[in-house]
């Protein structure tokens, strides 16, 4: 047993400390240091950085960003060596148990346990995989399921086959790269399974990942009943209707060893729900002002834990914003923000980050329609008045949409909520 | 002999089903896209598909079981396979640098296979 006097409690003060080492927090931690902070710490419980890009050996990371199409290993090398070059403290296979109101971090590793102070927080943690249990998948619990992601690292990174025969429930992207993946080594993919009348992924991937290959796609189907004693044994597929309830007699039995999950992503929030930050029910991710801030001064959230990003480079831009506050932040100490508006989401629209503005002037805003469609107007609006209109030609819900919204210095003494909302032509 | 069929644009995220006429020499755009961006793309997936390909490879000795690789230019769609096997009986000696040319002229492609991942050596422990 360890006697309580061996703990050793190591003391760090910095300007930056990032908690999360995957695309996000190296994009945060390098526009950090480009920004002011001369002291950036970033923090991770794995053994690498990068987070899930070393596992996304497909290509088509960073086009937007640098023109180039890389894969995922490529796209995080490219930030390491950025971080690298640019001196920042890097602590991997370290864990973050908490952290509080004035930011002092604790964290442990095998070297003991740590005390960080830090003058700006951010968090870059990422986010995890909906399991059976997210969606209540009824039967037996065989081995043999997995989620998507978790058979990716098998396979891209620790060379094991998760299986043979293999089912896909959900057509998002991680999913049917992995079909395509399968295949490649070899598997027999036997479908994907997806509850709504359209993938969930983009069309390229359909295309390439599935239709190239001839595996069968089944809209509007889910699946109702897992059957296996030790090893995954069957699944029942069964049609559902416009209101996604099952329609009885439609269930078919498909004989498989393997079932992937690909339900969508959670963002892995624990360390700031503990704290009391403010979480958006629909985004998952903290609130956030224009500045990336939370509802906890000093404290900006990045990646896919602030709100699951399509792709790198959009994430990573966003990362580089809240870096840089966050640098900003740690070399002149701003007093507490004041919420002039409430940014909310109107007809069509899932959801818009950020949620708050804090000063007038020109804000970025991301922002999810709730269904595919063409020809529509994305308006923003205070009360009566519209301060955006644009004409978008096709909107879907897999693709996250950025504006670009000035806003005026008159909502500052309304203190009204702006509303973002799609008007048909 | 012409044939129809459908070809998915990958463009946009419309997905415009495109309906063309072809036999591998001649094409002709019978209809279904919303704009022109559609009529190249649809020519080159009915005249010469290629795809990236990207795998990965077994390393002896790394600090990482496997390198994951791509190939240095699309590879013809028919190819993939042929590709795919020659990656599969490959071992490469750690240490691997990403960018580094792992198949020369794989499956008689002309297209080489080169690594995307640095895998240093393993520890000795």
């Amino acid at each position: 047993m360890v006697k309580p006097e061996v703990i050793k409690v190591i003391d760090y003060m910095v300007d930056v400390a990032i908690i999360g080492g995957g695309p996000a927090g190296l994009a945060a931690a390098v526009s950090a240091h480009e920004h002011g902070a001369k002291s950036v710490l970033v923090i991770d419980r794995n053994s690498w950085l990068g987070g899930i890009l070393p596992q996304c050996i497909h290509d088509g990371f960073g086009v937007e960003e640098t023109g180039a199409s890389m894969t995922g290993p490529e796209y995080a090398e490219m930030y390491i060596e950025m971080a690298e070059k640019q001196g920042i403290d890097i602590m991997k296979e370290t864990m973050v148990l908490q952290f509080d109101k004035k930011r002092e971090i604790v964290a442990v590793n095998k070297k003991g346990l740590h005390k960080i102070k830090a003058s700006a927080i951010v968090l870059a943690m990422g986010c995890r995989e909906k399991t059976r249990w997210n969606v209540m998948i009824p039967g037996d619990r065989p081995s043999g399921i997995y989620t998507a992601g978790v058979a990716q690292a098998f396979i891209n990174l620790y060379n094991i086959m998760p299986g043979r025969n293999v089912i896909i429930l959900g057509s998002g992207d991680v999913g049917l790269i992995m079909a395509r993946r399968l295949k490649f080594e070899g598997a027999n993919v036997l479908g994907v399974v997806e509850i709504l009348p359209y993938a969930s992924g983009l069309p390229r991937n359909v295309v390439q990942c599935l239709e190239d290959y001839d595996i069968p796609l089944f809209l509007n189907h889910t699946i109702t009943c897992i059957d296996g004693k030790e090893r995954l044994e069957q699944v029942t597929i069964a049609q559902v209707d416009g209101e996604m309830n099952i329609i009885s007699g439609t269930e078919k039995k498909i004989e498989s060893d393997t079932l992937l999950l690909s339900l969508g992503l959670i963002p892995e929030n624990e360390l700031a729900r503990t704290i009391g930050i403010e979480i958006d029910n629909i985004t998952g991710g903290p609130t956030v002002n224009q500045y990336l801030e939370t509802t906890l001064s000093g404290v900006f959230a990045c990646g896919n834990c602030l709100q699951v990003y399509d792709t790198v480079d959009v994430l990573s831009a966003d990362a580089k914003n809240a870096g840089k506050n966050a640098g900003k932040n740690s070399a002149i100490q701003k007093k507490d923000k004041k919420i002039i508006a409430k940014i909310v989401p109107g007809k069509g629209v899932r959801y818009v980050v950020p949620q708050i503005i804090s000063e007038p002037g020109k804000v970025h805003l991301t922002l999810r329609v709730e269904k595919p469609g063409e020809s529509s107007v994305l308006h923003v609006v205070a009360g009566d008045k519209e301060i955006l209109k644009k004409r978008l030609a096709w909107v879907n819900p897999a693709n996250m949409i950025g504006v670009d919204v000035d806003i005026p210095h008159d909502i500052t003494a309304s203190t009204q909520n702006l509303e973002v909302m799609l008007g048909d032509r | 002999m012409i044939a129809e069929r459908n070809i998915t644009c990958i463009i946009c995220p419309i997905g415009c089903k495109i309906l063309v006429k072809t036999d591998g020499i001649q094409f002709e755009i019978v209809g279904g896209n919303k704009c022109k961006r559609g009529i190249e793309y649809a020519r080159s997936e009915a005249l010469d598909p290629r795809r990236m390909l990207t795998t990965s490879v077994l390393v002896n000795d790394g600090e990482w079981p496997l390198a994951s690789v791509k190939s240095s230019k699309p590879v013809p769609k028919e190819k993939l396979f042929s590709v795919l096997k020659e990656v599969g009986v490959t071992a490469v000696k750690a240490p691997v640098k990403s960018g580094q040319t792992i198949i020369k002229n794989a499956a008689n492609t002309g297209i080489d296979i080169v690594a995307t991942k640095t895998v240093l050596t393993k520890e000795a422990n």
